[in-house]
This record gives C-alpha cells, sequence and structure tokens, in this order.
C-alpha cells in the first residue's frame, strides 16, 4: 500500500525556487498496479522519488505499508526501503559484479549470509528466466535482460512495493511487451503493489489498473484504466489517447475541412463507442431511422483490459437537418461525439 | 665497462625502484581515500559537505600547483622531521609521497566521476549506507579508472624521482645527470635512458593488463 497525501517538493529557495510536485495526493491499495503518466518535465520522476525518499518531499507525508516514511532518516529508513523495490530505465546494474551477485547485492547489504544468499537469489533467476546467465556480466547482456536482472534484484529484498521508473523506455516494443508481462505476472503471483511512471500509454493499456495523469507537478485526472480509455476527461487525457489511437483525419481531410457548416456541406465527426455501443449496428441504424449515409474515414477498435473501445472518423452525408438528427441519435446512444468540421459536398 | 659503472647503475635503479615504491604506495594509501572523500562530499552527493569539500579541494590544488624541485627544498624541515635527515633516498621519498598524495586523489576523484549516478541511485533505493555505496559500488566500480590513476602516478614519480638527486637521493635520473650528462658519459645517459623506458613500458603494461582484468563495460 502506497499513500501519498499532499505532498509537494520545491527545489532550491527564492525567486529561482522550482515547484516540481504540487499537492499530490495519491493512493494505491496492496496488490494494485497505478500508472502515472505525464509529458517529461511533468514531475514524474520526482513524484515516483518521493516514495521512497530518495527525493525528499518539502511538505506532505508519504505512507508505504502503513509506516509513515516522511518520519524515518538514516538507518530506519534503509530499513524501511528494504520493503520497496525499484527498478529504473537505464537499469542502474553494477558493471563489476555478474549477474547472480548484482541481485544479491541489496540481500549483502541487509547481512543476509552467504548460504542464505545462494538460496534466495538462484531462485529468483529463475522467475525472471535467466538462470543461464548468472555468471555473466551485464554488458553481455540485452537491454530486455539487463532489466529483468534489475526486477530480479529489485525482489530480492522481498519487498511489498515495486516503483518503475520509465522501465520500458528504453527497450524496443517486442521487448517492453515481455518486461510488461513479467511484470504483470510478479504481481499476480506475489500480490506486489506496483507504481509506475511512464509516458507510454502502451504501458498503461497492457499492465495499470488505474492511472493519473500528471501535468506540470500536478495530478490532473485519475481513472480506471478502461474509463480513461474510453473517456478521459482532461483536454491533456485526450491528446494522450488520441496520440496513442493515432486516429487523426487523414492529411487530405484536414485540407478540406471548413470550421463552419454551409449549404453544400457535410459534418465529419469523430465517434467514440464503448460498452454495449460496440455491439450495436448503430452506423446501419443511422442509415435507416435519419436517412444519413456513413462514410468512414478511418476506424479502429482496441481492447482494453475487459472493455472493448471503437473509434471512428466518419462524413455523414444528408441533408443539414438529417445529419443533425443523426448526431443527437448517436449522442443518445451514449456514443462519444465530435464534430471535427465539415467538407463540400463531391456533387 | 667496469665493474665499479656496473655496480653504480644496480644502486641507483635500486634507489629508483625504492623510491618509486615508497611513495606510490603511501600516495595510493592516503590519496585513494582523499580522492573518495572529494567525490562524496560534493554538492547532491552522498555524504555532501560543501564547506569541507572546498577546504580538501584547495589543500589538493595548492599540491599540486607547487612545482616539484621547489617542493622537495621547501618542506626540509618536515623531511627531518619525518625520517631524521634531510638529504639521501628515504628523505626524497618523503616530498615524492606529497606531491603524488593530491595526483592520485584528483585522478581517483575523475575515476570516480565516470560512474553512473544512477547506481548510486539503485544503491540508495535498497537501504545502502554510504559506507557501503562507497565500499561495495564505488571502489568496485572505478577499480580500472583507479588502476589507471595509479599507473599514471607511478609513471609520473618515475620522472620526478630524476629531481631527487637535488637533496642526494640518488637514482637513474641523477646517475643520468651527474655521469651521463655533466661528465659527458653517453654510454651511461643511454643506458639509465634505457632502463627508465622498460620500467615505464613494463609498469604501463601491468597497469594495462589490471586495467582490462576489471573491465566488464
Amino acid at each position: 500500500m502506497i499513500r501519498l497525501q499532499n505532498v509537494s517538493k520545491t527545489f532550491g529557495s527564492g525567486p529561482r525556487a522550482v515547484t516540481a510536485l504540487k499537492n499530490i495526493n495519491l493512493e494505491v491499495p496492496r496488490g494494485q498496479i497505478h500508472g502515472v503518466i505525464g509529458l517529461s518535465g511533468a514531475g514524474k520522476s520526482t513524484l515516483i522519488r518521493c516514495v521512497n525518499l530518495l527525493e525528499r518531499p518539502s511538505t506532505g507525508t508519504v505512507h508505504v505499508d502503513g509506516q509513515e516514511l516522511t518520519l524515518l532518516s538514516g538507518e530506519d529508513l534503509n530499513k524501511a526501503r528494504h520493503g520497496i523495490g525499484m527498478i529504473f530505465q537505464h537499469f542502474n546494474l553494477l558493471t563489476s559484479r555478474t549477474v547472480f551477485n548484482n541481485v544479491a547485492l541489496p540481500l549483502e547489504l541487509m547481512g543476509v549470509s552467504r548460504t542464505e544468499i545462494r538460496e534466495r537469489v538462484t531462485p529468483l533467476l529463475d522467475l525472471v528466466g535467466l538462470t543461464d546467465k548468472a555468471r555473466q556480466y551485464p554488458a553481455q547482456l540485452s537491454g530486455g535482460q539487463k532489466q529483468r536482472v534489475a526486477i530480479a534484484r529489485a525482489l530480492a529484498s522481498r519487498p511489498s512495493v515495486l516503483l518503475c521508473d520509465e522501465a520500458t523506455s528504453a527497450l524496443d516494443p517486442q521487448t517492453t511487451a515481455s518486461i510488461l508481462e513479467l511484470l504483470q505476472d510478479i504481481n499476480r503471483k506475489l500480490n506486489l503493489t506496483i507504481l509506475l511512471i511512464t509516458h507510454e500509454m502502451e504501458v498503461v493499456k497492457s499492465i495499470c489498473h488505474r492511472v493519473s495523469l500528471i501535468s506540470d507537478g500536478e495530478l490532473v485526472e485519475e481513472a480506471n484504466v478502461g474509463d480513461f480509455f474510453t473517456a478521459p476527461r482532461t483536454r491533456l487525457g485526450r491528446h494522450f489517447l488520441n496520440d496513442f489511437l493515432e486516429l487523426e483525419p487523414p492529411r487530405a481531410l484536414i485540407d478540406r475541412l471548413l470550421d463552419a457548416s454551409g449549404e453544400h456541406t457535410h459534418p465529419v465527426v469523430r465517434l467514440g463507442f464503448s460498452g454495449d455501443a460496440v455491439a450495436t449496428p448503430l452506423i446501419s441504424r443511422l442509415a435507416r431511422e435519419c436517412g444519413v449515409d456513413v462514410s468512414i474515414l478511418q476506424a479502429k477498435v482496441e481492447s482494453i483490459q475487459e472493455r472493448t473501445l471503437g473509434l471512428m472518423i466518419a462524413e455523414l452525408m444528408g441533408d443539414a437537418d438529417d445529419t443533425q438528427r443523426a448526431i443527437d441519435y448517436l449522442m443518445a446512444h451514449d456514443l462519444n461525439v465530435e464534430v471535427l468540421g465539415h467538407v463540400q459536398r463531391n456533387d | 665497462m667496469s665493474s665499479a659503472m656496473i655496480n653504480l647503475i644496480l644502486e641507483a635503479t635500486l634507489e629508483t625502484i625504492y623510491m618509486v615504491a615508497i611513495s606510490g604506495i603511501i600516495a595510493a594509501l592516503a590519496g585513494i581515500p582523499l580522492g573518495v572523500l572529494l567525490y562524496v562530499t560534493r554538492p547532491g552527493q552522498i555524504l555532501a559537505q560543501p564547506i569541507l569539500q572546498s577546504v580538501l579541494s584547495v589543500v589538493t590544488n595548492i599540491g599540486r600547483s607547487i612545482p616539484f624541485i621547489i617542493l622537495l627544498v621547501a618542506i626540509v624541515p618536515f623531511t627531518r622531521l619525518l625520517v631524521g635527515s634531510s638529504i639521501g633516498t628515504m628523505a626524497a621519498a618523503v616530498p615524492l609521497t606529497i606531491a603524488a598524495i593530491p595526483f592520485v586523489a584528483r585522478l581517483v576523484e575523475g575515476a570516480l566521476n565516470e560512474i553512473s549516478p544512477g547506481l548510486v541511485e539503485a544503491a540508495q533505493s535498497m537501504g545502502a549506507t554510504p559506507w557501503q555505496i562507497i565500499t561495495r559500488v564505488l571502489l568496485p566500480e572505478a577499480r580500472g579508472g583507479i588502476y589507471t590513476a595509479l599507473t599514471i602516478t607511478v609513471v609520473t614519480l618515475i620522472s620526478y624521482s630524476a629531481m631527487a638527486g637535488a637533496v642526494g637521493g640518488g637514482g637513474l635520473g641523477d646517475l643520468g645527470i651527474r655521469y651521463g650528462h655533466q661528465r659527458y658519459n653517453e654510454t651511461i645517459m643511454l643506458i639509465t635512458v634505457v632502463i627508465l623506458v622498460v620500467m615505464v613500458q613494463g609498469l604501463q603494461s601491468l597497469g594495462d593488463y589490471l586495467v582490462r582484468r576489471s573491465n566488464h563495460k
């Protein structure tokens, strides 16, 4: 369990002070995977570093597993950190140690005996699928393998919480998928609470249960991942979603798009479906009931966890009255309708 | 060449080895911790102590800016206090050591600079104490760089030791100056130079080997 209450962080002082985090409230229940997504410079890194006090919050409190970390320092803080694993974008493995000894490091720091270290490291290497690499050095491994070593190392002290700082940002898409799968796997097997920061929607979509959106040091939106992908509430949320879905009108259409409707124009709309609407044959009903033809310019169906999400860009062809009726009809069926503009009729 | 000459060369070689070995070992024992201290006391580092850091840094710079030949004479009273005499091989080892300590410290600090700050952060996230970070992360990760630093130091000490003749320290450089240069004995000059070249080559090869062996990057 992680709980951040009214956490703010300011770097420097006086007129040159920079506020990195503003009044952050965040709660991640045990066993949940929570993603924080934001653009670079939004404060993601500072936020995750405040959880294990690599950055000490200027104000506010941090609780992990019921313990108020912000009250601790020195030896007590170090002890509490044994309960919080962390992995990084650039893996941060020691080049001078073999894979085995990298995973053993946190145990050495805790003063665990040699025999026990051997007993604990071996199953961890097995868990991340690197048993045969135990005696190799990080330089001999691929990026994905290095992150696997880092995950094994982060789990060595048997933490209840894992912090992931852009853990897949330096990896290619295929490797990213396999690392995310591993994180999901350990989340289920060990009931591990995971807080991750990322700028990739793919990461949020694949493994997160809940997501927070950070902008300019503030959490501006928080939602279940299914809800966020169907109906983001903020502009930034919509920006992330559209970027991710790559559902922008084609270039040629944008050039023809007019802001205002005229006598000889058709509206171009972006439709978002979710839940029941996906299964309903709305487009053909639209044609029948409103007398409007629908020309589909782009369409996409995404499956986000257990939910299906459909997105479409379409031109509604008909008289002004009919097309307006069609838009009302779609809205009445819980579709997310956005009029992107109008195009001249071809006839 | 007479056997007296051969003896002279042998003796000078041993004196050089003796001076360089003593000053090299002590400089390493003092310079490595000083280098670590210069690094870890910087602002933002694990044992940030900005004032102490500035003081150490200034002292180190002073040590490095005094020309060796001046240092050699300037610290004569200190040398006498330490080894009981201001002349001889042992007396020459004192200023050599004093000159080499800040030299080693700066090079070690440079080697530590090469370590990614992310490694220290990772160790902190595991609950490592500053001492554990120094002994289990910083020093092992900088091992190759430290070997390089010590190799450069020892080679530099060999060249500095040529000035030890000024306080009767002897050694190959001194032999080369007194017999080779001042008495126009080209054979002696050539031999001392060849021995010095072989020494430097050997040490450099040893250093390179150690760096290679400890480098897993």
